[in-house]
């Protein structure tokens, strides 16, 4: 029962993360470096895969249709609904869990076993107001941010292909994709990335503060991190897809 | 005064304190001696509540602090004491001078404007020069971390710290000199002191009473004239550092 304890354990860090954020200052500075730094850190990153991504769906989606119709016809509505309703958020979600977030966990987890999180008790704070909120909070608001380039570097990549392998006119690509992608659409892949992002933020802080046991601790506590955060990710998108599709989003 | 009070903590099976009863007397400084893995450390990660004892009373002020769950309580009961970790603890991610001044900002109500002044007062109390805030921990020595953690302490001015080896690592004047700087914080302020050590030269300088920790249990309670004059077998071998006596035979059964 192992996850069952490590569940309630990161249970229970919530609800002090609920408590710190009404009765403690918020430290909007270390928010303002954790955000700079999360997005930084994952920008490159995301924006390569994205684009390959793109290019590969592209190609992908217009051999097939080419192979059944004959001509490579609704290519940027298939890119686009594909990377703005499940790619962008879950491919963001993958790169900031395995960059930025295995960042956290092994920092807030060298801070354990070396004392610095009791550290913060004797001085005034605790772990949570001063490293959790800070970081929950940069995660919320950079992983949004992020998905967005990650839909518009995935949309330039399909569009390239489209173009120059296709030779699809670019006015099609985009009348495919604007004729048929709704505001839904675009709140379908938001609300995705944002509990993707509340997700990552729970598991990498929780998994640093419950680390143990020297170096060798933090760099299972890193990894186990970044594998929960990409199986959460990967098992939440169905279900999120089946319940927001049932809502009509 | 703070009482210790029938104090139990273990790991496991592994029984740590098994039946602490000790007294800490306001403005006096007491020593606590005993091996090593005795029990030390956890005892006063107990006090701070870093550690929740499993059993028996912590009085500080009229008022047990081992059965405190609100947070706000919890972070007030830690207001209360200062705490100087035996590893340091230093933030890596800090200068050292961001490191002393850390506590200011949630514990004092000192200006920003004067936090500069303040960190190179205090480092200057441990016996550091002003450019070593500049540095970050990993450039430091062994005994130059301790001092810049005990520096941390000493700025946010605790009404009682607690001490955990203040003077390990540091050669022999170092060493004399922070037993001196324990010494002046009780005769200016009147600090609380709790100090563990190794160092017998600085127990039997600094202190007003000395608590010697053995299995669990506070075996002897005294003056450090206690101390010398004992013919206790644990503590004397303990005092005159000898490989030879009870504790060795005790280890040697084990
Ligand atoms: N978090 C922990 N988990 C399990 N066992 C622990 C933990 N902390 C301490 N112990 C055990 O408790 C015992 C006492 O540890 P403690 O650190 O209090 O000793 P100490 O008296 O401070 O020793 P030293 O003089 O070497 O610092 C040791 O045997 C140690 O193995
Ligand atoms: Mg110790």
């Amino acid at each position: 029962m192992h996850w069952l304890d490590q569940t309630g354990g990161a249970a229970d860090m919530v609800r002090s993360v609920g408590f710190w954020l009404v009765h403690a200052r918020f430290e909007f500075k270390q928010f303002v470096l954790q955000s700079i730094t999360i997005g930084v850190d994952s920008f490159g990153v995301t924006a390569l895969t994205s684009l390959f991504t793109g290019m590969v769906l592209a190609l992908q989606a217009g051999n097939t249709i080419n192979n059944i119709f004959g001509d490579p016809i609704f290519v940027g509505t298939i890119v686009s609904f594909s990377l703005i309703r499940e790619l962008g958020p879950v491919l963001t979600g993958v790169v900031v869990a395995g960059r930025a977030g295995a960042a956290v966990t092994a920092h807030i987890g060298t801070m354990a076993v070396t004392e610095q999180l009791d550290a913060l008790h004797t001085l005034g704070t605790n772990p949570t107001q001063y490293l959790i909120i800070p970081r929950m909070g940069a995660f919320l608001l950079t992983m949004p941010v992020l998905t967005v380039f990650s839909n518009i570097f995935g949309v330039i990549g399909g569009y390239l292909v489209a173009v120059y392998a296709l030779e699809v006119p670019g006015e099609v690509y985009l009348n495919d994709i604007t004729t048929f992608m709704g505001a839904s659409d675009f709140m379908h892949g938001f609300i995705k990335s944002f509990i993707f992002a509340f997700m990552v933020a729970a598991v990498c802080c929780y998994k640093g503060i419950s680390t143990r046991g020297g170096a060798e601790g933090v760099g299972k506590s890193t990894t186990g991190a970044v594998v929960t955060c990409i199986v959460l990710i990967l098992v939440l998108d169905y279900f999120l897809t089946a319940i927001l599709t049932a809502f009509g989003i | 005064m703070i009482e210790i009070k029938h104090l139990k903590k273990s790991f496991g099976a592994h029984h740590v304190l098994r039946d602490v009863n000790l007294n800490i007397e306001d403005g006096k400084i007491t020593s606590i001696l005993g091996g090593s893995g005795s029990g030390k450390s956890t005892l006063i990660k107990c006090m701070m509540r870093l550690l929740d004892a499993d059993g028996g009373e912590i009085i500080v002020r009229g008022k047990d602090i081992t059965k405190v769950q609100n947070p706000f309580r919890l972070a007030a009961v830690r207001r209360h004491f200062g705490y100087l970790f035996q590893e340091g603890a230093l933030f890596d991610s800090m200068t050292v001078g961001e490191n002393v001044a850390f506590g200011l900002e949630y514990l004092t109500d000192i200006p920003k404007s004067r936090y500069a002044s303040v960190v190179k007062e205090k480092l200057a109390m441990v016996g550091l020069k002003p450019e070593v805030a500049k540095l970050n921990p990993s450039e430091l020595s062994g005994g130059m971390r301790k001092r810049v953690s005990l520096a941390r302490v000493l700025a946010v001015s605790p009404q009682c710290i607690l001490y955990d080896e203040p003077t390990t690592g540091l050669d022999p004047i170092m060493s004399d000199i922070i037993s001196d700087l324990i010494l002046e914080m009780k005769k200016k302020i009147g600090v609380t002191s709790v100090v563990i050590t190794h160092d017998m030269h600085s127990a039997f300088k600094i202190s007003d009473y000395i608590a010697f920790l053995y299995e669990g249990k506070i075996m002897l309670y005294g003056t450090p004239e206690d101390f010398r004059r004992t013919d206790n077998p644990y503590v004397r071998q303990f005092v005159d550092g000898s490989s030879h006596g009870p504790i060795q035979m005790k280890l040697m059964r084990d």
